[in-house]
């Protein structure tokens, strides 16, 4: 490839490599290869030294098969085959957002209330289908892997959200409504305050309830008002962590990789994602743009190789010849999509370090794929 | 008469990426030919319809966005959460200021956004509506609904809406709607079409969703593989490139005769290249074979290069219709 003005380059290793990068997430929209990407990332930073962990949201079977996880046990997992060699090593897990979920909770309540808690319908749905609790959860567990001591680099791959930002807004969109208005009231009106506020209160409390009861059911608003009293030793709990979690992730040793596919449409989302990092001052290290499609240096055009085939499939004997060019165009063509794609990207954003990855002809499977992916990664 | 005689509701999901939206609009085209009215759904807050089709943002209303060949029209929807919220309550409730009071304590975000399966029944709810909807006459407003479901890995939750609000409201308005929501879409009206292209995990995806649809009862539709290429090379030379035996002279003397370089380091580019697409093509076919073992109707839509314009889908749409999707 030729070099290219201004797009600086993402310097992997270099981040993997520095001993204050505690943390590095990686997001980016559905089906670009982020779980691919935090995989082969975790992996080379164990095997150049790193006590590594891999947390993932929601991993293809095969590539969790590949690091060796076979179960969603929300424990992390030594994985084997990888060169200790360097003094590093690599665990890895997968997220269960319902067992982080109980933890937390269990955390900061007696073991009465928290039985009482993990017993309510409301809890459990909250706990298990709430789309924002897997976000939430994600970054818990993020908090508490990087709180233990064991190690010093924690790799993580963000959930499968409608859109790359769900997760930098769910934990908080979860935690203020834990601590909100709504779920105060929904706790009936012993929870609202002193005598006098009650009063004032009362009467709009009254039309409230009237309406939930009329949308929800009284049963189901029951099950809110028993999860919010037994709940009440953990207000101010949630907020606060979401937003612990929030102040680690704009620290310096937090370094997020968006994570791309030269499409239109994936390159869009990387584009909300970095205006947005930077709007939160998140430390954003650069983009992945995998799968791209290399045209190598000095061959000939795509028209040359369009007109060497018309030329050859006019004539007799030279079939072979005449399709190895139309496949060579092809891949020129491709090469040339990609690279127009991934330039109005940078055009947009020219201080955003890149790193291309190459396109493979298979997916990954083992971790020789996660370490093909590694190098490919460092350039 | 095509594949799905009776059927009124297409769901069409897909893993991230392969292209489920293209396949939604392109089907309702093709189910709008010959003068159907069809109503195009998408639920994900992206207006990744109005980006398609290239026109002004769609409303929580219903538009006009194209028409088919034959007198066919095909209307789109973008459903917002909030908006069917209030809708809800207008319609269901006649709550006017209480509505209002819900909203100014965080009651519409939490049922929005928080309420686990509250917006999944809001925007399934508003579908539904959609498809059951009839004129005055009696006839149905719309001759079928395509939806732009979520992506393969939350479609079955999200259309078995009545499982995951079921622990939570046993009896109610919200249990009676979803139960409503239910019934349709595990009846023989309702079919779900997977889109994919042929790379292992997209493969294995469509292949665990349609395990986990047929688990839940709810009927699956078509396999649609999009983004399909015709090999470059002949069975037999793909046979002689994937073992890395093609012929360096012969390949090196048609240069010449196509008047390009025929230097050694090009022709082993060229022969590297065909391996490569040896390789992929082998997978390709694997990935097919269990897509076909899936025992459900295969459509495939062919690799454009560029963007997909409007033009492209009534391409598409011809497409399916030609493989029996109307």
């Amino acid at each position: 490839m030729t070099a290219r003005r201004r797009r600086p380059h993402l310097d992997v290793d270099h981040l993997i490599d520095d001993p204050r990068t505690h943390i590095v997430v990686c997001c980016g929209s559905g089906g670009v290869g982020k779980t691919t990407t935090a995989a082969a990332l975790g992996l080379r930073a164990a095997e150049r030294g790193r006590q590594v962990v891999v947390l993932t949201i929601d991993p293809a079977r095969r590539l969790a098969q590949s690091m060796g996880l076979n179960e969603l046990d929300n424990v992390p997992r030594k994985v084997t085959g990888v060169d200790v060699g360097a003094g590093g090593g690599l665990d890895a897990m997968m997220l269960d957002m319902k067992r982080t979920f109980d933890e937390v909770v269990e955390a900061h309540t007696t073991p009465d209330r928290a039985r009482q808690i993990l017993a309510n319908p409301f809890y459990q749905a909250l706990s298990s289908s709430f789309a924002g609790t897997q976000e939430y959860m994600a970054m818990e567990k993020l908090g508490q892997l990087r709180r233990r001591d064991q190690w010093d680099l924690v790799v993580v791959d963000t959930p499968p959200s409608r859109s790359a930002l769900d997760f930098l807004d769910a934990p908080e969109r979860l935690g203020s409504f834990l601590d909100g208005r709504l779920i105060r009231l929904l706790g009936g009106p012993a929870r609202t305050g002193g005598k006098a506020y009650r009063k004032v209160f009362q009467a709009g409390f009254n039309v409230v309830t009237g309406a939930l009861t009329k949308v929800l059911g009284g049963e189901l608003l029951r099950d809110v008002q028993t999860f919010v009293n037994a709940l009440d030793t953990m207000f101010g709990g949630f907020r606060e962590r979401a937003e612990q979690t929030y102040a680690l992730l704009q620290r310096p040793e937090t370094s997020f990789l968006v994570v791309a596919v030269p499409e239109q449409d994936a390159l869009r989302e990387a584009s909300y994602f970095v205006d947005r990092l930077s709007e939160e001052a998140m430390p954003l290290a650069g983009l992945v743009l995998n799968r791209l499609h290399v045209g190598d240096a000095g061959g000939i055009s795509e028209e040359q190789a369009v007109a060497g085939a018309e030329r050859l499939e006019a004539l007799d004997g030279h079939e072979l010849t005449a399709s190895l060019l139309r496949l060579h165009a092809d891949r020129l063509a491709a090469a040339a999509h990609d690279r127009r794609t991934a330039e109005r990207f940078s055009a947009a954003h020219p201080d955003v370090p890149v790193a291309p990855v190459q396109a493979l002809p298979t997916d990954v499977h083992d971790l020789e794929g996660l370490r093909e992916i590694g190098r490919l990664l460092a350039g | 008469m095509g594949d799905w005689e009776g059927v009124r509701l297409h769901v069409v999901t897909g893993k991230g990426g392969t292209g489920k939206t293209t396949v939604a609009s392109a089907l309702a085209i093709a189910l709008a030919t010959g003068g159907r009215k069809v109503l195009l759904v998408e639920v994900e807050e992206r207006q990744g319809l109005a980006q398609l089709f290239d026109v002004a943002p769609l409303e929580y209303a219903e538009h006009r966005i194209v028409p088919a060949a034959g007198g066919g029209e095909v209307y789109g929807l973008a459903i917002d959460a909030r908006e069917a919220m209030y809708e809800y309550l207008g319609m269901f409730y006649r709550l006017g200021r209480a509505g209002r009071a819900l909203d100014r304590v965080g009651f519409v975000d939490f049922a929005t956004t928080i309420a686990p399966g509250l917006r999944d029944v809001l925007l399934t709810g508003k579908t539904y509506e959609a498809v059951r909807r009839r004129k005055d006459n009696g006839e149905y407003v719309y001759d079928a609904v395509v939806l732009d479901a979520p992506p393969t890995g939350r479609v079955t939750r999200f259309l078995d809406v009545n499982t995951a609000v079921s622990s939570l409201a046993r009896v109610g308005p919200i249990h009676r709607q979803a139960s409503a929501i239910t019934s349709l879409v595990h009846s023989p009206r309702t079919v779900v079409h997977v889109v994919t292209v042929l790379e292992e995990m997209p493969v294995q995806e469509t292949v665990d969703a349609i395990a986990e649809l047929r688990a839940a009862k709810i009927p699956v539709g078509a396999v649609v593989i999009n983004q399909t290429r015709t090999p470059f090379l002949s069975a037999d030379d793909l046979a002689v490139a994937r073992s890395g035996q093609l012929n360096r002279s012969a390949i090196a003397e048609s240069l010449r005769a196509a008047a390009l370089p025929d230097t050694d380091a090009f022709v082993d580019q060229l022969r590297q290249e065909a391996s490569g697409h040896a390789k992929r093509i082998d997978l390709e076919n694997d990935a097919r074979a269990s897509l076909e073992g899936l025992g459900r109707p295969v459509y495939e839509l062919p690799h454009l290069t560029g963007a997909i314009d409007p033009t492209a889908l009534y391409e598409f749409a011809e497409l399916l219709n030609g493989q029996g999707a109307s």
